[in-house]
């Protein structure tokens, strides 16, 4: 009873509506990877001229040789399940301040002509239906809707033929 | 202490805004030229530390946005939150304690975020923060508070501003060149009294990085190195009620400690220049007798008497200062950076003659709470 | 240059829990700091520096390292801020090492602290990846950590009851440690019947979010002698950081030579080096490891090189990591009981010298002289040193 009145007495300082707005350049490698997702439904990933290494997120440098890249190589718009997950548990994206809706897949992906991977959702939920090598496909935004971002591609489908 | 050597140093320009770069692509600017500086490759680094600040990033582990671009793979590689004269110091530390070459860099992007907002955070949120006060208005009590004290004035201050933006011009790195007039500053708006619009650092973009080395990996460099004379660093009380704002307690400690390091008695005398972190005008003469180069409350005076241009009796900040040029975090380093230009005869349009011995200094936290001083020389 | 060889003579923790209402954070910080320099019997004017750690976002205050010097006693004194995620504990640890090992100071004092409480861990997580390519669709730490889970069993054939085990022995040795958040055991049973979080991960294969703060006194080897307890020497250290984005970890295991956990195995192959250990799971006594997943105890044994890759499972059930066992892993309960995040690295190198010292209480491994200390976070990111007893002859980095 004592511990209840002592924790009432306890204030606390909520931050509101405080928010810190930014806005990232995307850079020119990245700008050109977002915009041709945007405009055109095509993925591109970059080219280590040391190792031969394409990598999807495009970065400007390859870490392990230590060079800069700038040889950009259309990829197609399918590829193959790394690993994946199903998430359960609701929170709130900092991004947009809205619960994602949940359970929602999402996997790490092979684009076909890339050595590395990319992150995005699948359209599955149930775990037991997904198995790494599986083959997937993106599935972009409406014309129209897609505003040069990751989210233009909605998600990406397992190719169930 | 033993001999630390800068070896190679790279800055990116730094700009309003670099659109076309990401922080990983300035940071792979600025340390590819560190290492041409040096003559190294990256297989020469032995160890690598970052600097950066998630807030100003937006970004929880604000390191991880650069770990390709500073050469980290497959070696150690660690992070300090803070101005590049305190990452720095961290790095000697690593250099003395066995490291034979370390690669440190440190990036900024004002453009990305809101400024006062970042900078409001810094503020104590049950105490402080609903003021809405970030850096320029918390620094506009310490420049009344030390204005009042010595009667310096606004004129004074006035002069940092012209000299400053004036010396940019020498400096095809720093952001805003100008060419101003007392007068001038004097009619620009205030933002928040008593420092005007023209007394303010600007908000901007870039990157920086040095390449350290033992006596022994130095002399394998082609270039002439400069080395680690003394480094003191020291932080005053957080809440601005807690300190008196006109002094400048922190930075006499770190001073203190860089000289005695560096065998300075006299830094009057012994110091040949300076590059100090004035973020506002008022700031370099604090800053000034801080570092024990003027007398407390003198610095006005010696500065209207332009005894602190370029060609004066001791030039501050001929780089143009962050005045001129202000990406957070990295402006520190470019004031070790710019010392060990001028030491080394590197500095091109700015450049100073005879310069042995240079002093640079940093700051993190509101009104230069946290202070690090730095004392480069041409010797080991 | 020689480096100085430096111990551990004063340790300081709070108790853990889900949300100190009673304090503010620096407040936490304080605590902390208070106890290891009681522990040991230092005042504030004999701190020579300090490195003090946080992830910002958790708190929401940016330059932590001003903010907090009422609590941490950097008034008038060097401080410096470290932060790299959920290795900030083991980064701030080895900062102050370097302090030390420099020259440049004889006394340093690491903090490391969390309030969890303060802030949407998830949220602040998710902040932490690259805003273009991995925040849209990330999770936070659970999603990202069950890429990992999900993999692990398909390309080993380990079970969800073989990362359960882990939680279970965890779970069960935090008993033993009053500082502890969850004290609370979990059998096999209850621990597979939590719901999922993101699949394969339960609620039981993860670790809470903790309010927590932790303070060590690192000291210079010419004076770390004149304490109260027999210094925990650091015999060796070493880190990788290896990556920028989310799906990096996962290419490296394409390239030749490439492994499974390279920032693990590699930080690990120099340290091991650097300190003569052939045979770790033999030579070393105890290990305080940053595990923040059930999954990790398995991948992280076999990226350490306990045992061969998928030997985990076997390894584990056999009781070798088990308190009275071989080398008895988070005797302090880990990560699953605890994680106060920027505490956390830290409080597994607190641990590995409690241990070494013999000062470990009811969780003590008897006998122990040897130690390994280990932080995870970022983008499988791994930091590793070794605690012990006896004075090195050397270390080289």
């Amino acid at each position: 009873m004592a511990d209840e009145t002592k924790k009432r007495q306890y204030l606390a300082i909520e931050s509101g509506e405080m928010s810190q707005p930014f806005r990232w350049s995307a850079g020119s490698y990245g700008s050109k990877f977002l915009t041709e997702i945007r405009d055109n439904k095509k993925f591109w990933g970059i080219k280590c001229p040391k190792c031969g290494k394409v990598y999807v997120p495009i970065r400007s440098v390859c870490g392990p040789c230590y060079t800069e890249m700038t040889e950009l190589v259309q990829l197609g718009d399918e590829g193959t399940l790394i690993t994946f997950s199903v998430v359960s548990f609701g929170f709130v994206d900092p991004s947009t301040g809205l619960q994602r809706p949940v359970p929602y897949g999402y996997a790490v992906i092979q684009l076909d002509g890339a050595d590395s991977y990319l992150i995005h959702f699948i359209d599955e939920t149930d775990p037991e239906k997904m198995k790494a090598g599986m083959r997937v496909r993106a599935v972009f935004e409406d014309d129209g809707k897609r505003t040069g971002s990751m989210l233009d591609i909605k998600h990406f489908s397992l190719i169930r033929e | 202490m033993e001999p630390v050597a800068i070896v190679g140093v790279g800055m990116t320009e730094i700009r309003r805004e670099r659109a076309a770069d990401t922080c990983a692509d300035l940071v792979f600017e600025a340390c590819t030229k560190a290492l041409a500086d040096a003559g190294m490759a990256i297989d020469d680094i032995d160890v690598v530390l970052t600097g950066s600040n998630d807030f100003f990033d937006g970004r929880t582990i604000s390191s991880m946005a650069v770990m390709d671009a500073c050469g980290s793979y497959d070696k150690n590689v660690s992070t300090v939150e803070g101005d590049g004269t305190f990452g720095a110091a961290h790095a000697v530390m690593r250099v003395l304690a066995g490291w034979g070459t370390c690669l440190y860099c440190v990036h900024h992007k004002g453009s990305e975020s809101v400024m006062p907002l970042i900078t409001n955070a810094m503020f104590d949120p049950l105490y402080e923060r609903f003021l809405g006060i970030e850096a320029i208005t918390s620094s506009a009590l310490q420049a009344r508070a030390y204005m009042d004290r010595y009667g310096v004035t606004e004129e004074q201050c006035a002069h940092v501003s012209v000299k400053n933006h004036g010396n940019a011009f020498g400096n095809p790195v720093a952001q805003m060149p100008l060419e101003l007039t007392i007068e001038g500053v004097m009619a620009s708006p205030y933002i928040a009294e008593p420092i005007k619009l023209l007394d303010c650092a600007p908000v901007g973009d870039g990157a920086s990085a040095v390449v350290l080395a033992t006596r022994e990996r130095a002399k394998a460099v082609a270039g002439k190195p400069v080395w680690v004379k003394g480094i003191g660093y020291n932080c005053d009380a957080f809440h601005l009620g807690d300190r008196d704002l006109s002094k400048v307690d922190a930075l006499q400690a770190a001073a203190r400690k860089a000289y005695s390091m560096a065998g300075i008695s006299d830094p009057r005398a012994q110091v040949d220049l300076v590059e100090l972190s004035e973020v506002f005008s008022y700031m370099e003469l604090m800053w000034l007798e801080g570092l024990g180069l003027c007398e407390m409350g003198q610095a006005g005076k010696f500065t209207a008497l332009g005894n602190t241009a370029h060609d004066g009796v001791l030039p501050v900040n001929a780089s143009g200062g962050c005045i001129s040029a202000n990406p957070v975090l990295v402006a520190g380093l470019n004031r070790i950076i710019e010392c060990a230009l001028q030491i080394r005869g590197g500095a091109g349009g700015h450049q100073v003659e005879g310069v042995w011995t240079a002093v640079a200094q940093g700051l993190n936290g509101p009104c230069g709470q946290s202070q690090c001083v730095w004392v480069l020389g041409g010797e080991a | 240059m020689a480096a100085k060889r430096v111990g551990i003579v004063g340790v300081g923790m709070t108790r853990q829990s889900s949300a100190r209402r009673d304090v503010y954070g620096i407040e936490l910080i304080n605590e902390a700091v208070r106890a290891a320099l009681d522990d040991a019997q230092m005042t504030r004017k004999d701190i020579d520096a300090i490195v003090i750690g946080n992830m910002d976002h958790f708190e929401g205050i940016n330059y932590v390292d001003t903010w907090s010097v009422d609590g941490s006693g950097a008034l008038g004194k060097p401080i410096m801020k470290m932060t790299t995620g959920g290795t900030t504990g083991t980064t701030v640890a080895m900062g102050a090492y370097y302090h030390v090992a420099s020259g440049m100071f004889d006394r340093v004092l690491a903090i490391g602290w969390e309030k969890n409480s303060e802030s949407d861990t998830t949220g602040a997580i998710i902040t932490a990846f690259d805003p273009f390519w991995d925040r849209p669709t990330f999770g936070g730490a659970v999603a990202g950590l069950a890429l990992e889970a999900t993999q692990y069993m398909a390309e080993t054939g380990a079970t969800e009851e073989d990362a359960a085990y882990v939680a279970v022995r965890d779970r069960k040795n935090a008993l033993n440690n009053p500082y502890a958040h969850l004290r609370m055991e979990l059998n096999i049973e209850a621990i597979m019947s939590t719901p999922y979080l993101a699949w394969p991960v339960k609620l039981g294969d993860m670790c809470p979010r903790t309010d927590g703060a932790c303070a060590v006194v690192f000291a210079s080897e010419s004076i770390a002698n004149d304490f109260p307890s027999p210094p925990a020497w650091v015999r060796g250290l070493a880190d990788r950081h290896l990556w920028a984005y989310t799906s990096d970890p996962y290419v490296n295991q394409r390239v030749k030579g490439g492994t499974w956990f390279p920032a693990m195995e590699r930080a690990t192959a120099e340290l091991y080096e650097k300190v003569g250990i052939t045979d770790p799971l033999e030579q070393f006594d105890v290990a305080e490891l940053y595990l923040p997943y059930s999954f990790a105890g398995l991948r992280y044994m076999e990226a350490l090189g306990f045992c061969e890759r998928a030997g985990a499972p076997a390894l584990v059930r056999s009781g070798a990591t088990d308190m009275g066992g071989k080398c008895p892993v988070n005797p302090s309960g880990g990560v699953l009981s605890s994680n106060a995040i920027g505490a956390t690295g830290l409080l597994r190198v607190a641990e590995a010298a409690l241990q070494v010292q013999g000062r470990a209480g009811d969780r003590q491994v008897p006998g122990a002289a040897l130690a390994l200390a280990t932080g995870f976070g970022g983008c499988y990111w791994s930091d590793e040193l070794v605690i012990g007893k006896e004075k090195p002859e050397k270390v080289r980095g």
